[in-house]
């Protein structure tokens, strides 16, 4: 117990992502503190419930926005049903070669 | 603004056409694991139903005028930015109807709100839409579906790019 982590969601999160996608970039974003004096947050007390998830993962390629979307709220299931559990979950879905793309765009649009 | 009022009048339209949708009312209240997994029937006919009401039909929560949570508020800022017909265009407030907010989760395969469909079709919840926004396919799409305000009878007031 000693050494309990204070992150336990976003520690299944990362595991099950990390396991099921073999993601090549994987950044967890916890945005609960944004959303907590919500009217849907009354009386929830943990302080894992909003995520912002950007995954990169060749599990992705050939598939649709909805379905990358669906493979991840399928992996974190339980996580989304729980009481008190994951309440809203933004993600970004991309393939590697779509990271780099999205990079080089991102480079020209600075040197403009 | 156009679009704020537009999408407001479309909603009182809306709001009549939820109430056919069941209600638990006099069932139980409290539901057994198995009637919580399956969709019955009834829910489903009534969400085919809510599907079909308008070529473009968001499931959110709050009302397009009051939105009560921030996806539900870009994804129609998205639509009033894309220019969608108010008169093709319908939304559902989740939080008026239980059945309806669970059931859409499952019907769609979805378990999150908000979520577009369009011509009968599930897009997406909010990222979705926004990188779809983003990225030009949005625009594309709405356009193929023909269910963009017509050009002529666009507003001239609209700022520009």
């Amino acid at each position: 117990m000693a050494t309990q982590s204070m992150t336990p969601m976003e520690d299944t999160m990362r595991m099950k992502i990390t396991e099921a996608l073999k993601p090549t970039a994987l950044e967890i974003f916890n945005d609960s503190h944004l959303h907590s004096h919500h009217k849907a947050m009354q009386g929830v007390t943990s302080k894992e419930t909003h995520f912002r998830v950007t995954i990169t993962s060749e599990a992705f390629a050939s598939k649709m926005q909805p379905a990358r979307h669906r493979m991840v709220y399928a992996l974190l299931k339980d996580e989304m049903a729980q009481e008190g559990g994951i309440h809203a979950l933004q993600l970004k879905t991309r393939t590697p070669a779509e990271e780099e793309r999205q990079k080089q765009k991102d480079a020209l649009a600075i040197e403009k | 603004m156009f679009s704020r009022t537009a999408f407001s009048s479309a909603f009182r339209a809306t709001s009549r056409t939820i109430r056919p949708l069941p209600t638990i009312g006099t069932a139980p209240r409290f539901l057994t694991p198995l009637q919580i997994r399956l969709l019955s029937q009834e829910t489903r006919t009534a969400i085919d139903k809510a599907v079909a009401t308008s070529p473009v039909v968001l499931f959110m929560k709050g009302t397009p005028e009051t939105p009560q949570c921030g996806f539900s508020r870009a994804s129609i800022q998205i639509l009033g930015m894309q220019g969608v017909d108010p008169k093709k265009f319908t939304a559902f407030n989740v939080l008026e109807d239980n059945d309806l907010r669970q059931g859409i989760k499952e019907y769609s395969e979805w378990p999150t709100i908000p979520q577009l469909y369009v011509d009968k079709e599930f897009i997406g919840g909010c990222d979705i839409l926004m990188s779809m926004h983003q990225d030009g396919s949005l625009a594309k799409l709405l356009d193929d579906k023909g269910v963009l305000v017509p050009a002529e009878e666009a507003p001239r007031s609209e700022p520009p790019k």
